[in-house]
C-alpha cells in the first residue's frame, strides 16, 4: 500500500519546494507588515489590514484568476519581468510559489503581528536609554522576542503553501513535474480509474505534514511565552 | 550639570518646570501624579517637551526654539527604571553588557569587575532575568545602565517596587554607588526618607510645578 511511485515522489517534492519558497521569500515581508500592522498608525491601516486578508476570504480561483491578468505573460507586472529580468511565473513552478505565498500570506502575517503586539513596547524604551538606535533595538529586542511567533507564522504558511490547491491550478495549470503539486495530483488521481490508491497514499502525506505544522507552530506559541517572562 | 527648563501638557495636565543643578544626586520629590516621571522622561528624551530646553552636562538636547531634540539613544544616559525592564530572553551577562555592545565601546574589564562587586551580582551572571528576586533584578538593572558609561544616570523610583525588606537591601548599594561611581544622579522619590538618605540637593514638584529647590533640608 504505502509504495510511493515516483511520480508520486514528484508531487510531493514539488509541493515541498514550492512551499519552503513561497514561505522563505514571504518572511521578510511578513515581518515588515506585521511590526508596521502592530506598531504603526496611519491612514488607510484597516484597508491595508483587509487587502492582506483578501486570500483568506475570496474564492481561491478568483486569487489565481487576478494573478494570472497581472503576472501572466500578457500582465501587466508579469509581462515587464519576463521582458526585462527573465523571470517568468505563469505555468512555471515559480508562479505555484507565487501563488501559494500569497494565498498563505494572511496566515502567517497573524502569528508574527500578535507576537510583536504582546511585547512590552518599554523594554524597547529601555534599549533605546542603553544607547540602541531604532533599527538595533528591532534586531536585538523585538525580532528576539517575537521570534518564536515569527517561526510559528512560517510553518502555518507553510502548512497552508503545501495544501494550497485552487488559486495554484487557475494561474499556472497542473502540469506534472512543473506545477503538479501534492493537491494537484490528488485532483487528477481522483479523476483517473484505478487512481484512489495513489490518492490515498498522497491524502496521507498531507495529513501528516499538515499535523506535523500544527503541532510545530503550538510549540513554538509556548516558547513564545516562556521567552516573554524570562525563563 | 543639568539645566532644564520645559513645559508640557499632558491631557489635563500641565507639567511647567525650570531648575538647574550641579548637584551630584538631585533628588525630585513630590507625591505620585506630580509629573516627575514625566520630566525624568523628558531628560530622557522618551517624552518631547512642548516648549523649553534641558542641557545636560554642557550639551543641549532639548531646545524647542531651534528644533533641538536629540533622540534617547544618542543622549549617553542611564535609565534605571522602577520595574527594572531587563531584558527575559537574555541573560544576566548578555543584560550588563547590552549597552557597552550598543555604544560600541571596547571592553573594560575592569570597569566591569568594579561594578559588578559594587552591586554583588557575580554569582547572577548565568541566569536569566526570570529566576531572579525583585531586589536582584534592580540590582543588575543599576549594574546594566552604570555599564553604558552614562553622563547622567536617571533613577525613577528604582525602590517603589520594593517591600521595606528589600529597599534596605538596595539602599546601600545606592549610597555606594553615589560615593564611588562618579556618576551624576536625577533620584526619583515620593519617599523623604530615601531623599534624604542620597540626595545632596532637592527639587520639590506639587502639580506640575517646582514649588521649592535647595538643599536636603527643604524636605522637612
Amino acid at each position: 500500500m504505502f509504495d510511493i511511485s515516483p511520480a508520486e515522489w514528484t508531487a510531493i517534492l514539488l509541493s515541498l519546494r514550492v512551499a519552503v519558497i513561497a514561505t522563505l521569500v514571504a518572511t521578510p515581508f511578513g515581518i515588515a507588515l506585521a511590526w508596521v500592522l502592530a506598531r504603526r498608525d496611519f491612514w488607510g491601516k484597516s484597508f491595508l489590514d483587509a487587502v492582506v486578508h483578501l486570500p483568506l476570504v475570496l474564492p481561491p480561483v478568483v486569487t489565481g484568476y487576478l494573478l494570472l491578468l497581472t503576472f501572466g505573460r500578457k500582465g501587466l507586472v508579469g509581462g515587464f519581468l519576463a521582458d526585462h529580468l527573465g523571470i517568468v511565473f505563469a505555468f512555471r513552478w515559480t508562479g505555484a510559489a507565487l501563488a501559494c505565498g500569497i494565498m498563505s500570506f494572511p496566515l502567517l502575517v497573524r502569528p508574527m503581528r500578535l507576537s510583536i503586539e504582546a511585547i512590552d513596547r518599554r523594554l524597547e524604551q529601555a534599549a533605546e536609554t542603553l544607547g540602541a538606535a531604532p533599527w538595533k533595538v528591532f534586531f536585538t529586542v523585538t525580532l528576539p522576542l517575537a521570534l518564536p511567533g515569527v517561526l510559528a507564522g512560517m510553518v502555518l504558511g507553510f502548512a497552508k503553501a503545501i495544501g494550497e490547491f485552487g488559486a495554484t491550478i487557475t494561474f499556472v495549470s497542473n502540469i506534472p513535474g512543473e506545477t503538479q503539486t501534492i493537491s494537484s495530483a490528488i485532483y487528477s488521481l481522483i479523476q483517473t480509474p484505478d487512481g484512489d490508491a495513489a490518492a490515498g497514499r498522497l491524502v496521507i502525506v498531507s495529513i501528516v505534514l499538515a499535523i506535523g505544522a500544527l503541532i510545530a507552530a503550538e510549540w513554538f506559541a509556548r516558547r513564545a511565552t516562556q521567552r516573554l517572562h524570562g525563563n | 550639570m543639568l539645566r532644564v527648563d520645559i513645559e508640557k501638557q499632558l491631557g489635563e495636565f500641565s507639567l511647567s518646570a525650570s531648575f538647574a543643578s550641579e548637584g551630584r544626586v538631585i533628588g525630585l520629590f513630590g507625591a505620585s501624579g506630580a509629573g516627575k516621571s514625566s520630566l525624568v522622561n523628558m531628560i530622557a528624551g522618551l517624552l518631547r517637551p512642548d516648549r523649553g530646553s534641558i542641557v545636560i552636562d554642557g550639551e543641549t538636547v532639548d531646545d524647542t526654539a531651534a528644533g533641538i531634540h536629540v533622540p534617547t539613544y544618542r543622549r549617553r544616559i542611564g535609565y534605571v527604571f522602577q520595574d527594572a525592564r531587563l531584558f527575559p530572553h537574555l541573560s544576566v551577562a548578555q543584560n550588563l553588557d547590552y549597552g557597552r555592545r550598543m555604544n560600541g565601546l571596547a571592553p573594560d574589564p575592569a570597569q566591569h569587575k568594579r561594578i559588578i562587586d559594587l552591586l554583588d551580582i557575580g554569582a547572577l551572571l548565568g541566569r536569566r532575568p526570570g529566576k531572579l528576586s525583585g531586589g536582584e533584578r534592580q540590582r543588575v538593572a543599576l549594574g546594566r545602565a552604570l555599564l553604558s558609561k552614562p553622563r547622567l544616570l536617571l533613577l525613577d523610583e528604582p525602590l517603589g517596587a520594593l517591600d521595606e525588606g528589600r529597599k534596605l537591601e538596595i539602599l546601600p548599594y545606592l549610597v555606594r554607588l553615589r560615593d564611588e561611581a562618579n556618576v551624576p544622579m536625577v533620584y526619583v522619590s515620593h519617599d523623604a526618607a530615601e531623599l534624604r538618605q542620597l540626595a545632596t540637593q532637592i527639587v520639590v514638584l506639587k502639580q506640575g510645578r517646582v514649588t521649592s529647590f535647595g538643599g536636603v533640608k527643604v524636605l522637612t
